[in-house]
């Protein structure tokens, strides 16, 4: 591996950001909305001109670029600094952040336009920014903690929001709770390499990881290392078993279910393992426990959102299973594949989101798709721009996701850690995708508008009360027709809307692959040459195997044409049909309710008990109170002498002189 | 020559006599009086350790204390006969606006 360069501007990256969200979190509230706007872009745009600026640049640099800011912890041998690296991995990762980032912040400028909290929005926005910039250009562990903790903590703040409403303020603190279990692992992780490398910083790690011998016999060390990161991971990127806060999160205003939830940080937890995939590769055990994961998340996850009803919660199952094809690609040690989905996924799921965003606010905040329909006429750019998104998600060539997906897919199949098992999930997940997506599109754009009676009187609400329509404002105020939403919100939906069509282009003939092989070749150049050989003979397999995914996708698409389209009262039929099956699937099989009585309410119970009634009530504020009235019982007794009477506090003293000479004269005759 | 214990047993009595008219009686006259009485009984005492060991500070000590009853009597005195003006009595045990 080449040394790495020093590269100045590094620094700035991740700063930018941050001076934007202290001058509108310390300033904003006085200020106009435009010139919090100003703000808000200004630096977040900066931040990805100077992404851009540096990518330029690295293009025709051969060695990463590192930039130490300063110093941190000192304490022996044990360094940890502020000091930011990027090589490919990372850089593929800026890109993401601070452009899908970038045109989320210009969307919500028309969809927060009115909200009260505008400029706190922005603020938290450009924070968010901030963290993930952090996390994705750290050079050690510890530095890419910090990130992973605050994007954390911005999620909580954009999450609730609209912390006034119950629901949201009870999701948010459910997203930070299940990612605290998360972080949890990754601390331990920490500690672990802390205890055994020495070091924190990658290249250390690595290299002292790749001086031991895979783990090919048993678990030992890299194996727990891995577990545990893969514990972090699945908190903060919503797999099996920690993934039940991401549908809730949704709760939080939609350029955030797209920035956070769809797009960024939930790939965090993607990225970290690609980032850790030497220790991975050395653990067979933990990359095999990843692909599992994943492969059942992505299935899991994906049935569950062929039964829900709110548009945003489709989106939020898919998310989660498109992550589990991340880490399923992870998991058979096709990490470039993985990261190629994660950037295409950033593309279309944002999209997606942004679009349903704009339905939701061309139809006065409704979020229930059973009240949409037809509604390609109303907005015809969000309909074309979501259209692309939904023909990319389902998997239709030549759109983005075909190529990422696909990539996936013949990894998963012919990968030395994979197997068809791995591969048929994904196909039959593919194929479920394809008609949830497919059946939302449906039922938002086509059929009849059955949203709640559309005021004929030809009144159109100004733009003036749509920022809050997220906060499930009923219909009944009146919203009037659906109508398309401003240029300022389809401006970014255009954008990505071309990245989702042509955003997987890069990935024709391993290309992205190459791209990011510097950074992964170093762990598993064995691998690749076994690959080259198989790949030869494996061309046919390739392109059946690719033609069957292709057939899921359409296969996906006419179930969801035959049931939504052609034959609307069908679904309900086939749901009564189905009774148990359709319920549980309906309630995301009970899983939260599960979670509810395996561990929140003995958590509950106990601490009220045991810790509150028991602990605090019983032990500490008893040992106060018992003093205090001990001390009170005791001076009731003596406090008696104190009558007031000047004669007898004399009789005391008389008496206490009397026994004072009494003694000494006993003394004496003794 | 009169044995010093005498002269303390008769400091003794005095003083306790002191004690108790200051314990048991309520005019505030016989009360200050008791005082003038315990303090006299201290200076018997004084002066006959004075003359027991031939050394003039405990006589000079007796001035002193004479000097400050005097001082006091005065100012007693005068506290009582405001007292007895403002109030119109003479018992100790009506005299209580500061207790509780």
């Amino acid at each position: 591996m080449t040394p790495p360069t020093l590269n100045p501007l590094l620094w700035l990256i991740p700063i930018l950001p941050l001076a934007g969200a202290a001058i509108n979190g310390f300033f904003g509230r006085k200020a106009s909305r435009k010139a919090i706007s100003a703000v808000a872009l200004v630096f977040c745009g900066a931040a990805f001109a100077l992404a851009l600026w540096i990518a330029i640049s690295f293009s025709s640099a051969s060695a990463p670029y590192y930039f130490p800011l300063a110093h941190w912890i000192r304490s022996g041998s044990f360094s940890v600094d502020f000091e930011f690296y990027l090589d490919q991995l990372s850089l593929v990762m800026l890109l993401v952040v601070t452009g899908v980032g970038f045109l989320i912040h210009i969307y919500s400028v028309g969809y927060m336009w009115d909200d009260d909290g505008y400029y706190r929005f922005m603020s938290y926005l450009n924070l968010f920014m901030f963290f993930m910039l952090t996390l994705v250009l750290a050079k050690n562990y510890l530095v890419m903690f910090i990130g992973w903790e605050g994007v954390g903590l911005a999620s909580y703040l954009l999450i609730g929001f609209w912390f006034t409403k119950d629901s949201a303020a009870a999701a948010g603190k459910k997203a930070f709770i299940v990612n605290r279990i998360g972080d949890f692992g990754f601390l331990i992780a920490l500690f672990l390499m802390i205890k055994h490398f020495g070091s924190l910083d990658f290249t250390r790690v690595f290299a002292a990881v790749q001086s031991l011998p895979s783990e090919t016999a048993g678990a030992g060390l890299l194996t727990a290392i891995g577990l545990l990161l893969m514990v972090g991971a699945a908190g903060k990127s919503a797999q099996i078993p920690l993934y039940v806060w991401l549908p809730d999160a949704m709760e939080g205003p939609t350029p955030v279910s797209a920035l956070i939830h769809a797009a960024t940080m939930v790939t965090a937890g993607v990225y970290m393992v690609a980032r850790s995939h030497m220790i991975f590769e050395r653990a067979p055990t933990a990359l095999m426990v990843v692909a599992i994961i994943g492969t059942l998340t992505a299935l899991f996850a994906a049935t569950i959102g062929i039964a829900q009803t709110d548009i945003k919660k489709v989106l939020a199952y898919s998310t989660v299973s498109q992550l589990g094809y991340m880490f399923m690609a992870c998991g058979v040690g096709a990490f470039s594949a993985g990261i190629f989905h994660l950037m295409t996924h950033a593309f279309f799921k944002g999209l997606l989101f942004l679009a349903a965003g704009s339905v939701i606010h061309g139809i006065g905040g409704e979020q229930d798709m059973r009240k949409m329909g037809g509604l390609r006429v109303y907005m015809p750019v969000t309909f074309l721009t979501m259209s692309i998104a939904t023909f990319t998600i389902a998997g239709f060539p030549p759109l983005a996701a075909y190529f990422s997906k696909d990539e996936i897919l013949w990894k998963a199949y012919s990968s030395p850690n994979g197997s068809w098992v791995f591969w048929l999930i994904g196909v039959i997940t593919a194929f479920i995708t394809s008609f949830y997506m497919f059946r939302l599109w449906f039922l938002t754009f086509f059929g009849d508008y059955r949203g709640g009676p559309a005021t004929h009187d030809g009144k159109h609400q100004s733009a003036d009360t749509h920022a809050r329509h997220d906060k499930a404002d009923q219909h009944g105020h009146g919203h009037g027709e659906p109508h398309e939403s401003p240029w300022v919100m389809l401006g970014p939906l255009v954008i990505l809307a071309i990245l989702s069509f042509v955003g997987g282009w890069i990935g024709i003939s391993g290309r992205f692959e190459h791209f990011l092989a510097p950074v992964f070749q170093s762990g598993a150049a064995p691998e690749l040459a076994h690959e080259t050989a198989g790949e030869a003979a494996g061309k046919g397999t390739e392109t059946l195997l690719m033609l069957i995914s292709v057939a899921a996708a359409i296969l996906g698409f006419a179930l969801a044409w035959a049931l939504y389209f052609r034959r609307p009262q069908l679904p309900a039929r086939i749901a009564t049909g189905l009774g148990g099956l359709y319920q549980a699937v309906a309630n995301k099989y009970y899983i939260d309710e599960l979670y509810a009585v395996l561990f929140v309410k003995p958590l509950v119970d106990g601490s009220t008990t045991i810790l509150w009634h028991g602990v605090d009530q019983g032990v500490i504020d008893a040992a106060v109170n018992d003093s205090a009235d001990a001390a009170r019982h005791i001076s009731d007794n003596v406090r008696h002498m104190q009558s007031g009477n000047l004669r007898s506090y004399a009789g005391w003293v008389a008496a206490g002189g009397a026994v004072v000479i009494a003694y000494m004269v006993w003394m004496g005759v003794q | 020559m009169v044995p010093l214990s005498y002269y303390l047993v008769l400091s003794g009595i005095l003083f306790a006599c002191g004690v108790l008219g200051f314990l048991i009686k309520r005019n505030i006259i016989t009360i200050f009086m008791s005082i003038e009485l315990m303090l006299n009984g201290v200076n018997l005492s004084f002066v006959a350790f004075a003359a027991q060991w031939h050394a003039l500070s405990g006589q000079v000590f007796v001035f002193f204390v004479m000097v400050v009853a005097a001082a006091e009597a005065a100012v007693g005195l005068a506290i009582i006969i405001a007292v007895y003006r403002t109030r119109e009595t003479l018992n100790v045990d009506q005299v209580n606006l500061l207790k509780l």
